[in-house]
C-alpha cells in the first residue's frame, strides 16, 4: 500500500510506526500489522506504485553507507531478473547488536521486506545472512522460514546461510563474493555505480534493519515514516547505546534526536567525555557537538556518519586516545588483507596511537601518524581504512588536551586498566 | 578526460609505475602508489599508458571520465 494516496486514504494507519515490539510469531505478526502487500497475480502497476513509495519515504540504507534505498534497487533492478535480495544481519561491528535484536524479535517484518523487494526486482530468491557465531538470531530467522514457507507470505524462496564472522565480511561487495565464491573477501569496484553481482546475476545486499523499515512502510504509507525524524532525514531508526553507562542495550530513536539524548536513554554513567557516532568506523563527537542531531547531514557536519545506529558512551574514568589505539589495533586485525595501505598502514597507525599514548613520543611522531592517517584514506578496495581514518582524526581532535599531554610524554593512567568499549573475544586460529 | 585508477587488491608495490611516472605517481612509505585521481595532463598520457602496460600486476587502469570527483 505504499505510495498511492487514494488507496492509504481508504486504509487509515493504525498501528504506531516502530520496528519493534511487536509479536515474533507470524500468525501474531500478521494480526498486529496485516499481511505484507505484494503483488497479486496482474498487479501491473504494484511495482510502480511500491518504488515510488518508497522513493517518498527518503528511506536510506541503515547498514552504514546509508545509501538511499529507492536508489539501490533501481540499480539492481537495471541489472536484469533473476537476482538475489541479500539480507544482510552480518553486524561485524562489535559495538552493534540492532540487527541480531530485530532478527530474534521481528524476523517477519525483516523477511516481508526482503519478499518485497524480491517482487519489486524481480528476483529469484532471498538469502539471509547471519554470521556464524551469532546462533540465537540464525535460530529465529530458521524457525521464522519455516513457518512461512509454502505460505502466501513467503512466494520467493528464503534461505538462511552462514558467513564467517569478520568485521569486514559484512561489507556489500564481500558478502556477494562470499555466495558467488566462498571467499569474504570485497573487491574493487571503480565504479560503485554498477550493480553487484553474484555470478552473472544482479545481487541486492540490504541492511536487516533497512529491509524492516521497507516491510513497515510499505503497510503504514510512507507519512507514516517521514512523522518520525527529520526533513533531510526520516523516520526511526534502531541504535546500539554501550560504553559507560548504565542501562546498555537497542533503542528506536527519531533520526533527528539529539546525540546526547540518544546516549541517554541508557543512563550514562556521570558525564560523558565524548561519543563514539556510528561505530569504530565512525567518529568521536566531542561534548561541544553533544546536541548535534542523529541524522545525516547534521553528523556530517561534526565529521561523523548516521552509519550504523551505534553510540558508544566514553565516561569521564578513561582515555579517548587509549581506547582509540585499542580499536584501530582491533581494525588492523580485522582487515581482509588484500590492499597494501590497510595492510601495513592500520597497524602502523595503531602503533603510533600505542606510543602516543604510553608516552613513547618521538619527535616525528605526530607528523607521521598524521601523515599515515592521510595515507589509508580511501585506498583500499573497500572503506575499512577509511573508516578507521575518520575515527583516528576525530580522536585527535576531540582528545586534543590528551594528546597534548601525550605528546609531553606523559604516559597514559589508562593504558593497563580495562577497556569500556566491546571486542569480540579473541577466537583461537582456525584450523586448516 | 583521463585518470589513474589503481586496483588496490591486485597492487603488489613494485613500484615500476612510480618510476615512470614520477609527475602524477608517488609511493608511500610501504611502496604502493599514490595518484591524486586528477585528469592526467595530455603530454602525459602516453607515458601512462606504458606504465598501465608495464605493470607486472595489471593493477593501473586509465579511465575516461567526466568532470567531477572520483
Amino acid at each position: 500500500m505504499l505510495a498511492v494516496s487514494s488507496v492509504s486514504e481508504t486504509r487509515p494507519t493504525t498501528c504506531r510506526y516502530r520496528l519493534l515490539g511487536h509479536p515474533t510469531d507470524l500468525a501474531g505478526h500478521v494480526e498486529t500489522l496485516g499481511p505484507v502487500p505484494l503483488p497479486g497475480a496482474r498487479d501491473r502497476d504494484w511495482r510502480e506504485a511500491f518504488v515510488s513509495g518508497l522513493e517518498a519515504s527518503g528511506l536510506s540504507g541503515r547498514g552504514g553507507a546509508g545509501f538511499p534505498a529507492a536508489i539501490k534497487l533501481a540499480v539492481t533492478h537495471a541489472g536484469g531478473r533473476g537476482g538475489t535480495v541479500v539480507v544482510n544481519a552480518m553486524e561485524g561491528e562489535p559495538a552493534s547488536d540492532k540487527d541480531k535484536l530485530l532478527l530474534i524479535r521481528s524476523p517477519h517484518l525483516v523477511l516481508d521486506g526482503a519478499q518485497l523487494l524480491a517482487a519489486a526486482g524481480e528476483a529469484r530468491r532471498i538469502v539471509v545472512c547471519v554470521p556464524e557465531e551469532s546462533e540465537h538470531a540464525a535460530a529465529a530467522v530458521s524457525a521464522a522460514i519455516a513457518e512461512r514457507a509454502g505460505t502466501s507470505h513467503s512466494p520467493i524462496s528464503e534461505v538462511l546461510v552462514r558467513p564467517p564472522d569478520r568485521y569486514v565480511a559484512g561489507e556489500e561487495s564481500a558478502l556477494a563474493e562470499w555466495l558467488a565464491s566462498g571467499r569474504s573477501l570485497p573487491t574493487f569496484r571503480p565504479d560503485k555505480g554498477t550493480p553487484l553481482r553474484i555470478g552473472r546475476r544482479p545481487a541486492l545486499v540490504h541492511n536487516a534493519e533497512t529491509l524492516a523499515h521497507v516491510a513497515m512502510l510499505a503497510r503504514t504509507g510512507p507519512a507514516a515514516f517521514r512523522a518520525h525524524g527529520v526533513v533531510e532525514d526520516p523516520g526511526t531508526c534502531l541504535v546500539t547505546i554501550s560504553g559507560s553507562v548504565e542501562h546498555p542495550g537497542v533503542v528506536e530513536i527519531d533520526r533527528g534526536t539529539p546525540l546526547l539524548d540518544v546516549a541517554s536513554r541508557a543512563t550514562p554513567l556521570g558525564r560523558p567525555q565524548a561519543l563514539l557516532v556510528g561505530g569504530y568506523g565512525g567518529a568521536w563527537v566531542g561534548p561541544a557537538h553533544f546536541t548535534t542531531p542523529y541524522a545525516s547531514l547534521s553528523l556530517r557536519a561534526v565529521g561523523a556518519t548516521a552509519g550504523v545506529g551505534i553510540v558508544v558512551v566514553l565516561g569521564p574514568e578513561t582515555c579517548g586516545l587509549t581506547e582509540t589505539a585499542r580499536v584501530v589495533h582491533y581494525l588492523a586485525g580485522q582487515s581482509a588483507g588484500q590492499c597494501g595501505p590497510c595492510v601495513y598502514g592500520l597497524p602502523a597507525i595503531a602503533d603510533d596511537l600505542a606510543r602516543l599514548a604510553r608516552g613513547q613520543v618521538d619527535p616525528s611522531l605526530q607528523a607521521r601518524l598524521d601523515r599515515r592517517v592521510r595515507q589509508v584514506d580511501g585506498r583500499g578496495a573497500c572503506r575499512h581504512p577509511d573508516g578507521a581514518a575518520s575515527l583516528v582524526r576525530s580522536a585527535l581532535a576531540v582528545f586534543a588536551d590528551d594528546l597534548r599531554d601525550h605528546l609531553r610524554g606523559t604516559p597514559c593512567a589508562h593504558w593497563d586498566r580495562t577497556t569500556v568499549l566491546r571486542f569480540p573475544a579473541p577466537r583461537p586460529l582456525a584450523r586448516a | 578526460m583521463i585518470r589513474i585508477v589503481i586496483d588496490p587488491v591486485a597492487c603488489d608495490a613494485y613500484g615500476y609505475c612510480a618510476e615512470l611516472l614520477p609527475e602524477a605517481i608517488t609511493l608511500d612509505e610501504w611502496g604502493y602508489p599514490i595518484v591524486d585521481g586528477a585528469p592526467l595532463p595530455a603530454d602525459l598520457v602516453e607515458v601512462a599508458r606504458r606504465a598501465a602496460r608495464d605493470c607486472p600486476r595489471r593493477a593501473i587502469a586509465l579511465r575516461e571520465r567526466k568532470g567531477g570527483s572520483s
